[in-house]
């Protein structure tokens, strides 16, 4: 080691002791808590798809909290977790059931969300929870997609309503709430064709059943739900926002969480928005819907880092 | 009038002295910008390490053009470096003489099915008979999907609903697409997360029996952070020859491709811009880079120095300058590059010192009109302006729908242009500063006397001691004015 860095190592080690905060002036674990500790910290939280401006945000949080102190970065993580535990927290109501009569769901999303393996899964859980289910096809632009909820109505026993490929949807969302009503059925789930949050015609149209079925029974639908890829990234957002200008979302779910995707954009849109996520997508079969949970969701988008 | 034109080769005349160099200092801002923007494009984190700093290192020391700012300046490197690693461009399919197989991959939902469909559609319109083979065996109605595509575009779609592996029906497939005498066969293979090591070996499979041509890898424009991971696990499994992005026509940023490519480092095929199946276009790396990296207020001032700063350009208007040639039609092509709408403000406004135009002022009416008396004459007129007498002087009014003494001041003012260009070409930059200012002191290049007038030195300078000595002087002979008209 040369003269000179042999000074700037000894003075480094004196800055450091200067900015170490005396509680951990001794510790012989952990590491100083500086740019560098926040910026791993920063990228940590970028790589869940929480987005730049709620990872600066969190950034901020723990540099304020943590400067100067000697912690391990688990102890960072720890404070982050809890705070996504607050943020994120919600009664465990799974979905507003009408007061009498038929509840009706709507399930809203862009292209390859996972809209109909999603409602596939929410009729079942309706199913094993003992309700009656009626099924509205109301994808009628995609190929093949009657098809496909048609096939999902079979495997699960549970009564479909479809129309022609190109119907009018709100026609179709009609007929499926009329036919709820009249064979007393519990719940009503309305599939739409995906559908991007940009294209103005279509989000139209997503007003106008949500228009049509809201005559035939008040207040309803009572849920629309936003299927959110939990591959997608900061889109999720511009997700958000169109559906719910356009449909009133009231909730999420967060489908294909059994990859790597983290799902993270959940948080924005939960600090934007005050949308909750209702369920999550686990799996391919049926059974995979699961509640929401705060705390666990918070976990998971940070294990596996290596910290 | 002829403002525009003389702006233009000032600032020309400007960035040709440059106004500084990027360093590490100056640029720290502009790339903690530029990382923000690609983290909320969706781009990987990882990934944007890597290209800030290999980029950082590229750009320093580049000169900064115009009155752009160090952080504009590293922008528009930037966008140019994004270009460079987006291409190169290969929109082909390599097709062979035979036949050629073409397998889509890639995680549910990202629009494979889709895309077989416009692929199909692409081929079909390029007088190739394409065959889609429905491997997906996985998802309910899937099959059902491609033969309702296959209906609508005119395509034979093979499946067979008894069979269970897919690797078979691709085999049956590929057999039969030679007996129907197609040419391309497209495997249409489910979606599967990449963690999936099962369906991840399967496809691995049929890449090993079926034999690709080409593998592509379909991804949703909108895809996160997770980008890297699935796009390592298809190419690692398979050794993919290209990747298509689709969902493009909405409002995602699409970062996700810089991650995919910086993974795979295939090339890009094509973009999917719509639900219709003839919205799959060629890749473009130009435009892909300016939505990935956003930042369209900053490009566009970049575009806007780089326009009138083009090098090449100023060059061969140096030469005909300087041949005397430069003629009206020379003019109007100047005229042109700079009417682009708001251009003219956007520009002096990046021009330090120049002289700003008001911000009512119908700057780019003016050009218009100058532009529609230059088309309304002849080719002869425009060379030679002198054979304009007053009836030809009515004909161009006319077509050009101006009044006939707005023509005259056109051609007056090129005429007292031309000498003076003619004179400043070829000479050092000071000399034509030197000259520019000479024009403005004159009056001729501004006609509404809008430049102000730069203060001039006397040329003499009168120290203290001088100056109290001329006013005892004055002094003096006042007091003796005052004294003789006493005595008077």
């Amino acid at each position: 080691m040369g003269f000179f860095n042999r000074i700037k190592a000894g003075l480094k080690k004196t800055s450091s002791v200067l900015n170490t905060d005396i509680r951990d002036l001794f510790k012989t674990e952990g590491r100083l808590v500086d740019d560098q500790f926040l910026d791993e910290l920063f990228a940590t939280l970028v790589k869940t798809d929480i987005g730049g401006k709620a990872g600066t945000e969190i950034r901020d949080r723990i540099q304020n909290t943590f400067r100067g102190r000697v912690i391990h970065m688990t102890e960072a993580l720890d404070a982050v977790k809890q705070h996504l535990k607050e943020l994120l927290a919600q009664p465990e109501e799974s979905i507003r059931y009408a007061t009498s009569g038929p509840t009706v769901v709507m399930v809203v999303g862009v292209n390859g969300s996972g809209k109909t393996t999603s409602i596939a899964k929410l009729a079942h859980m309706f199913r094993t929870q003992g309700k009656s289910v009626v099924l509205g096809a109301g994808d009628t632009f995609r190929a093949a997609a009657v098809q496909q909820l048609t096939i999902w109505a079979e495997r699960l026993g549970v009564e479909i309503v479809t129309g022609e490929p190109g119907a009018d949807p709100a026609s179709v969302a009609h007929r499926a709430v009329s036919t709820a009503l009249s064979e007393g059925k519990d719940v009503c789930i309305l599939d739409t064709a995906g559908r991007l949050q940009t294209q103005v015609n279509l989000m139209k149209e997503l007003e106008k059943i949500h228009r049509v079925i809201g005559k035939q029974i008040e207040s309803s639908p009572h849920e629309v739900l936003l299927v959110l890829d939990a591959t997608a990234g900061q889109n999720g957002i511009s997700q958000a926002r169109g559906f719910s200008e356009a449909a009133n979302c009231t909730g999420l779910v967060l489908a294909k969480l059994d990859g790597t995707a983290k799902g993270g954009v959940v948080v924005p849109i939960r600090q934007e928005f005050d949308l909750p996520v209702k369920f999550i997508g686990v799996g391919e079969t049926p059974e995979d819907l699961v509640l929401f949970n705060a705390d666990e969701f918070s976990e998971a988008l940070f294990d596996e880092q290596t910290v | 009038m002829f403002q525009s034109l003389q702006d233009g080769l000032q600032s020309a005349f400007k960035s040709l002295r440059g106004k500084g160099k990027l360093s590490d200092a100056n640029m720290r801002d502009g790339l903690k910008l530029v990382e923000q923007s690609l983290i909320e494009a969706d781009v990987n984190f990882a990934v944007i390490q890597d290209f800030m700093a290999r980029v950082s290192e590229k750009a320093l020391g580049r000169r900064i053009l115009l009155s752009l700012t160090p952080s504009e300046e590293l922008v528009g490197i930037i966008r140019d470096e994004l270009i460079e690693l987006l291409g190169p461009v290969d929109s082909s399919l390599h097709l062979r003489g035979d036949l050629t197989v073409l397998m889509l991959c890639g995680l549910q939902g990202s629009g494979k099915t889709t895309t077989c469909g416009k692929l199909s559609r692409l081929l079909i319109q390029n007088k190739q008979k394409p065959f889609l083979v429905a491997a997906d065996l996985q998802r309910p109605a899937a099959i059902d999907q491609l033969h309702v595509l296959g209906e609508q575009i005119g395509v034979p779609v093979y499946s067979d609903k008894d069979i269970t592996d897919p690797v078979k029906v691709c085999q049956d497939a590929v057999k039969r697409a030679q007996t129907e005498q197609a040419n391309v066969v497209i495997l249409d293979t489910a979606g599967r997360l990449a963690i999936d090591e099962e369906l991840m070996a399967e496809l691995a499979r049929i890449d090993k029996r079926v034999k690709p041509d080409q593998v592509y890898l379909v991804t949703d424009g909108m895809t996160g952070q997770d980008a890297v991971n699935s796009a390592k696990a298809f190419n690692d499994a398979l050794e993919l020859d290209g990747v298509i992005m689709t969902k493009l026509d909405g409002d995602a940023r699409g970062g996700a491709l810089l991650s995919v490519k910086h993974v795979t480092g295939v090339p890009v095929k094509f973009i999917g811009t719509g639900e219709h199946l003839d919205a799959l276009e060629p890749f473009r790396p130009e435009g892909m880079a300016s939505r990935i990296l956003g930042m369209g207020d900053i490009l566009g001032l970049v575009d806007i120095a780089r326009t009138v700063v083009d090098e090449r350009e100023q060059q061969q208007l140096e030469e005909k300058l300087q041949a005397g040639e430069f003629t009206l039609d020379d003019f109007k092509e100047q005229l042109e590059k700079l009417a682009r709408p708001g251009l003219m403000g956007n520009m002096l406004k990046m021009i330090p010192g120049m002289p700003k135009m008001e911000e009512d002022m119908d700057t780019d009416g003016e050009v218009q009109r100058l532009r529609a008396i230059i088309d309304s004459m002849t080719l002869d007129e425009r060379r030679n302006p002198k054979v304009i007498d007053p009836s030809r002087r009515q004909r161009i009014a006319r077509g050009a729908g101006v009044q006939s003494n707005q023509v005259n001041e056109l051609v007056k003012q090129f005429d007292m242009m031309a000498p003076i260009m003619k004179s400043m070409a070829g000479k050092g930059i000071k000399g034509r500063m030197d000259a520019i200012r000479e024009l403005q002191q004159s009056g001729m290049l501004d006609p509404g006397g809008r430049a102000p007038r730069t203060k001039q030195g006397t040329g003499k300078r009168i120290n203290t001691k001088n100056r109290n000595k001329m006013r005892k002087m004055r002094e003096k002979e006042l007091r003796k004015k005052r004294r003789q008209n006493k005595m008077r």
